[in-house]
């Protein structure tokens, strides 16, 4: 395959067999090495014959090879000519991360992090249903599904300033329940409120260094800060939604010969029309989650601190499509393991951020950094407003098992001085940095890119996996 | 009847081998429940019955294997064992045996079966597929 380098983090690939766009890959070459690893080029090439697509099929720094599309890897199509496909979204519908900004500094933790790491452990992943004391009949369930995170506020899980923090407010507009299977919603039904496993998380962090002092008063980060995140998505009832329409589709549109994963219909259609509404549903099941997961980790907190808070400082979507402007022209984008990154001025920021753009949350592996960027009015120009979304795996889950024992594990995460509370010991050896992408070069390459700058970077000093 | 886990960069991919079509879906259910619960035992308390139909064979190992992840979701149902599952045509009936999920403590990665390089073929009188879970 021919890969041409543009500049020192950005590289084409032509247009060749089928492709309608050319691909483009923001990488630095040590990530691209380890991109050429897997099939993730040829999943950007794939992209590029979907009908409709515009100016480019893209991939982010943290990229690597998914379902259909690759993880990390954005496109944009015409409304009128353009295509749907589950695929460019993911199996897990708004699998999405949410910062916290505590009242809490580091000192306040000193000798209690142990507890309190078991004691959110305990009290999140159970959460509501699977023996909760919230049990949602059918109704409530589609209010769920249309109201998102505004849905858990109203129900007394949290405040109005939370869902004024969230992307889309916490609420997908053209939800459909009549569109989301039973099925879909009877394995849903029992899991709002809960984490997940796999490389969901919460972790509790400390700002440990700010690049951008403006940005970061505005967003409200500081040194020396307690924060926390939470990073989990739709579960079981965003799961089957994608696959009932992967099925769907198949059935009514046949497979596309060059990637059966890359199965779509028109955006227009009725199913592709049932798809979105659909997805809707699942994206707002999410932020409802993450809304009631924010109510628990403040209660909890404040049987540690009498006078805890916890503001939501954003909350970002990992896995959606949604119709977004640019240049005037109405554009459905579909980002895959990558984050929004709209510059100053749009209408979609909270009001009090829009002066400098959105906040942007990546995630590193479980015990490396994580990071708040933010948007830039050239990732609106060069990359449909989208940046990485987190580390990005770099190593099989069985290959994982083989290079490190979980013994081995803890006591990495040991001397990094975190404290981790796991379900089991398998996601221990997975989720260490071991398995993952340097973070801190995946973030150098959007910040030198300039589809997102550096803000404020985040120091774990608790790890709490599903 | 065997199972072997493969190598795929960020989900689980697994090759399941049985002497018969009906052989091959009990391996491939053994890999399946033994990527969601990893090695715990599960008792054999309760049984359950299930049927899914499928448009080819590949379209009846997809929707049988996602009823696994129905069971856990909406029933939480964990599978000890698949006690027999008996194939006509595109029709398949399973009956399983295993306990409620709420008895223990463990955590489910597997987010959907995919039809990643998923394939089910007959090779010198054995069955063979490739199934990818998506972690």
């Amino acid at each position: 395959m021919d890969l041409k380098k543009i500049s020192d983090v950005e590289w084409e690939i032509p247009v060749e067999d089928g492709m309608l766009v050319p691909g483009r890959v923001f990488a630095s070459e040590e990530l691209i090495k380890n991109i050429k690893g897997d099939k993730s080029l040829e999943q950007i090439k794939n992209v590029a014959k979907l009908p409709g697509i515009l100016r480019a099929s893209y991939a982010m720094p943290d990229m690597h090879q998914g379902y259909g599309f690759p993880i990390g890897g954005v496109a944009a199509f015409d409304v009128d000519k353009g295509v749907i496909s589950p695929g460019g979204v993911g199996y897990d519908i708004n699998c999405s991360v949410r910062l916290l900004k505590t009242n809490l500094t580091e000192a306040d933790l000193k000798g209690k992090e142990q507890e309190i790491a078991h004691s959110l452990f305990r009290t999140i992943p159970s959460g509501v249903g699977r023996g909760g004391d919230l049990k949602l009949s059918d109704d409530e369930l589609d209010e769920v599904l249309v109201g998102g995170a505004q849905w858990a506020v109203e129900k007394g899980y949290g405040k109005d300033d939370d869902w004024k923090h969230i992307e889309d407010e916490g609420k997908l507009g053209g939800a459909e329940p009549k569109f989301v299977s039973g099925r879909a919603k009877g394995r849903g039904r029992g899991q709002l409120g809960s984490l997940g496993a796999g490389n969901h998380f919460l972790d509790v962090l400390i700002v440990d260094e700010v690049f951008d002092k403006r940005v970061a008063e505005i967003f409200g980060l500081e040194k020396g800060q307690v924060v926390m995140l939470i990073h989990c998505g739709s579960r079981g009832l965003g799961h089957q939604v994608a696959s009932d329409y992967i099925k769907a589709m198949e059935d009514e549109y046949g497979v596309p010969e060059y990637d059966r994963e890359l199965v779509n219909a028109p955006i227009k259609s009725e199913l592709g029309r049932k798809y979105l509404g659909a997805m809707n549903c699942a994206a707002n099941f999410a932020y409802a989650n993450k809304q009631l997961i924010t109510h628990f980790v403040r209660e909890n907190m404040k049987n540690y601190f009498a006078d805890f808070e916890a503001e939501v400082v954003y909350d970002i979507c990992h896995n959606i499509a949604k119709f977004e402007k640019f240049e005037d022209k109405e554009v459905l984008v579909m980002r895959k393991g990558a984050t929004r990154s709209f510059g100053p001025g749009r209408e979609e920021i909270p009001e009090d951020y829009r002066t400098v753009g959105q906040p942007v949350l990546l995630p590193g592996s479980m015990g490396t950094a994580s990071y708040v960027l933010v948007g830039t009015k050239k990732a609106e120009e060069i990359s449909w407003g989208s940046t990485a979304h987190g580390a990005g795996r770099a190593k099989s889950r069985t290959q994982a098992k083989r290079d490190i024992t979980f013994e081995e594990a803890r006591k990495d995460m040991a001397k990094r001085g975190i404290v981790v509370e796991f379900g089991g010991q398998k996601g221990m050896v997975e989720e260490s940095p071991f398995s993952y992408k340097d973070v801190d070069e995946v973030v150098r390459v959007s910040d030198e890119a300039g589809i997102g700058k550096r803000v404020a970077k985040l120091r774990p000093v608790m790890v709490v996996i599903g | 009847m065997s199972y072997k886990f493969l190598e795929h960069t960020a989900d689980v991919k697994f090759r399941a081998e049985g002497s018969s079509l009906e052989e091959m879906f009990v391996a491939a259910a053994a890999a399946m429940n033994e990527t969601v619960r990893g090695d715990i035992k599960i008792l054999e308390q309760e049984e359950k019955g299930f049927e899914v139909e499928g448009k080819d064979q590949v379209g009846l190992l997809y929707n049988f294997l996602e009823e696994f992840l129905f069971l856990l979701d909406a029933e939480d149902f964990l599978v000890a064992k698949v006690k027999s599952v008996e194939i006509d045509d595109n029709k398949l009936k399973c009956v399983v045996v295993g306990d409620a999920a709420k008895n223990y403590k463990f955590t489910n990665d597997v987010k959907a079966v995919t039809y990643s390089d998923m394939f089910v073929k007959e090779k010198g009188g054995k069955f063979v597929c490739e199934v990818v879970l998506d972690v």
